[in-house]
């Protein structure tokens, strides 16, 4: 009889489960400046190019104590709250009368199929001619661009909600309006999140586009300004603030996400 | 709607020992377009008895037990209901589902409360119905917990506390166990054979399993394969509380109807178009 060998069974199961280090990706960003900021300081990289991360700094922190960088934040913070609102307001009523109701449905979804794709910056000069150089022609354009996303996502959300919970809801005699507000919203909730999440960068996004047709404030208008006058370190500062905008965002809807959504 | 629900008084002479309403199913067909499911059904069940629909998958079992519930109107016939509906019940007709149909948002108490909160119930009494129905299902503890932390058997036990607290005069359940794991559905079959018989309401119970129905059935309505007929309702007298696993007469009623259902399931088993239904 042959001599039996004992081997171990080899583990084979190794990788494809990527782990999240919020550290390292802090730790990379700190590097990043730090390699530019060590550029900088050697010659290697034009301050009029790219000014350095110190720069930056004043550049943000003189902006902050002359009171110009309230004025201007000010100013951006209202039109996107207002245009965001207005957008996400009429997107979700839309979005409920298309997942909910026949009539509404085919109708929007041609209209949203046509319009969703046209970028809405081309759109500026047109709301320019109608609702004037002011404000309105500011909020119009962020309102309509968070509005196809917030459609989008609003319908796709109503329709995923569970058929048998609907049944559910009609078998026990609930009212309409107690299937749509107990069954179907808190059912398209996570999808109108997610919605959010896009809308909230895209109203940056149209916010300064739209505040670069003649806007006297706005950071759109201050980030533009600083570009002509060649103060690259007014321009990135304005670039930051943007980011840390963003950032605000971000964060806040994540808090308001893991309130709504504790239940998962 | 073609479902007739003509609600009678109830005789004067000898008032009904058990509650619910007597369901009479007559001439009763459907199809679902070309798809002849239901052919001619006449049932009726008296009230607070248990009836079983069992027969092949596909016969339309679940199709016939959403017409009686109103859920779906029939292609031909009509479904009427005698009896009184207690002042205390919410919806008379009310499901259990296979799939529990629990709201993954709402705790245990939250679920069963959804279902009252449409109704004129004060907060207080509301309250009530909820903790007695978690009383009697064990759940109390369980009241604040969502869906996602339950096994398959608590999940379906709020599904029975729900359709309890409207005080149905019609329960309606469409394969409650079959999610189940073996055990879980030992276990709640026990307690579905308690609760049935201390709420006596009138229960169309559909069920895959022989063995359910002989334990919960007064009358076992065996169905041909599709389209779905009645091929023969099995009575079995002998209160549920008193029937064991095991029991000779029950055992012979169970071979009796898989000698019905036998041969139309291995042919149904064969059959294209299983779309289901769940
Ligand atoms: N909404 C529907 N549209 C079209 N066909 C359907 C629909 N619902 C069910 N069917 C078909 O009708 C037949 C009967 O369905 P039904 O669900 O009533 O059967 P069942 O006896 O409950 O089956 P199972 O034992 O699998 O639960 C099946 O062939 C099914 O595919
Ligand atoms: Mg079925």
């Amino acid at each position: 009889m042959p001599a039996i060998t004992e081997r171990v069974v080899p583990f084979r199961a190794r990788g494809f489960a990527p782990r999240d280090l919020p550290v390292m990706g802090a730790a990379s960003i700190a590097g990043l400046v730090l390699l530019w900021q060590i550029g900088s300081s050697l010659g290697w990289i034009s301050p009029v190019f790219l000014p350095a991360p110190l720069q930056v700094a004043q550049a943000i922190y003189r902006m902050t104590v002359s009171g110009e960088l309230w004025r201007h934040l000010s100013a951006s913070l209202w039109r996107i709250a207002l245009g965001w609102t207005l957008g996400t307001l009429i997107g979700v009523s839309a979005g409920f009368a298309m997942g909910l109701f026949t009539l509404a449905r085919s109708p929007m979804q041609a209209f949203v199929g046509i319009l969703f794709p046209v970028p809405k910056i081309a759109l500026v000069p047109l709301f320019v001619i109608w609702f004037g150089i002011d404000e309105a022609s500011k909020i119009a354009t962020i309102a309509i661009g968070v509005f196809f996303p917030t459609v989008i996502s609003t319908a796709a959300g109503v329709e995923a909600v569970q058929k048998n919970l609907i049944r559910l809801g009609q078998s026990f005699n609930l009212t309409r309006w107690s299937i749509i507000t107990k069954i179907i919203l808190p059912g398209a909730l996570p999808s109108m999140l997610a919605g959010f999440r896009i809308t909230l960068s895209v109203s940056i996004l149209l916010l300064v586009a739209a505040e670069m047709i003649g806007a006297q404030r706005g950071l759109g208008a201050y980030i533009l300004r600083a570009g002509d006058l060649f103060q690259t370190d007014q321009l990135i500062g304005g670039v930051v603030v943007l980011a840390v905008l963003g950032l605000a965002f971000v964060g806040l809807l994540g808090l308001v996400e893991r309130r709504l959504l504790r239940w998962r | 709607m073609s479902v007739a629900v003509s609600v009678k008084l109830a005789p004067v002479v000898a008032p009904p020992a058990r509650g619910g309403l007597a369901l009479k199913v007559a001439g009763l067909s459907h199809r679902y377009g070309n798809l002849n499911v239901l052919e001619d059904i006449e049932l009726s069940i008296e009230p607070g008895n248990v009836a079983v629909l069992v027969g092949p998958s596909g016969c339309g079992k679940s199709t016939l037990l959403n017409i009686i519930g109103g859920l779906l109107e029939p292609t031909a016939g009509k479904v009427t209901c005698a009896g009184e509906i207690a002042d205390d019940c919410i919806n008379p007709f009310t499901y259990v589902f296979q799939d529990f149909a629990l709201l993954p948002w709402r705790t245990v108490g939250g679920n069963i409360s959804l279902v009252l909160e449409d109704a004129r119930l004060s907060a207080r009494d509301r309250a009530r119905r909820i903790d007695e129905v978690l009383d009697l299902t064990g759940l109390a503890d369980f009241k604040d917990a969502y869906p996602a932390q339950l096994s398959g058997g608590m999940r379906q036990r709020v599904g029975i506390s729900r359709a309890l607290s409207v005080r149905p005069a019609c329960l309606m359940m469409d394969e409650p166990l079959s999610a189940l794991d073996a055990q879980s559905r030992l276990l709640l079959l026990e307690e579905f054979a308690q609760i049935i018989d201390r709420a006596r309401t009138t229960t169309v119970y559909v069920t895959h399993n022989l063995n359910e129905a002989v334990r919960l059935g007064h009358q076992i309505v065996v169905l041909s394969r599709r389209p779905g007929r009645v091929k023969e309702i099995i009575g079995i007298d002998r209160p549920i509380t008193e029937r064991r696993a095991g029991d000779a007469d029950l055992i012979e009623i169970e071979a009796h109807v898989w000698d019905l259902i036998r041969n139309e399931a291995a042919i149904a088993d064969k059959e294209l178009g299983h779309a289901g239904d769940h």
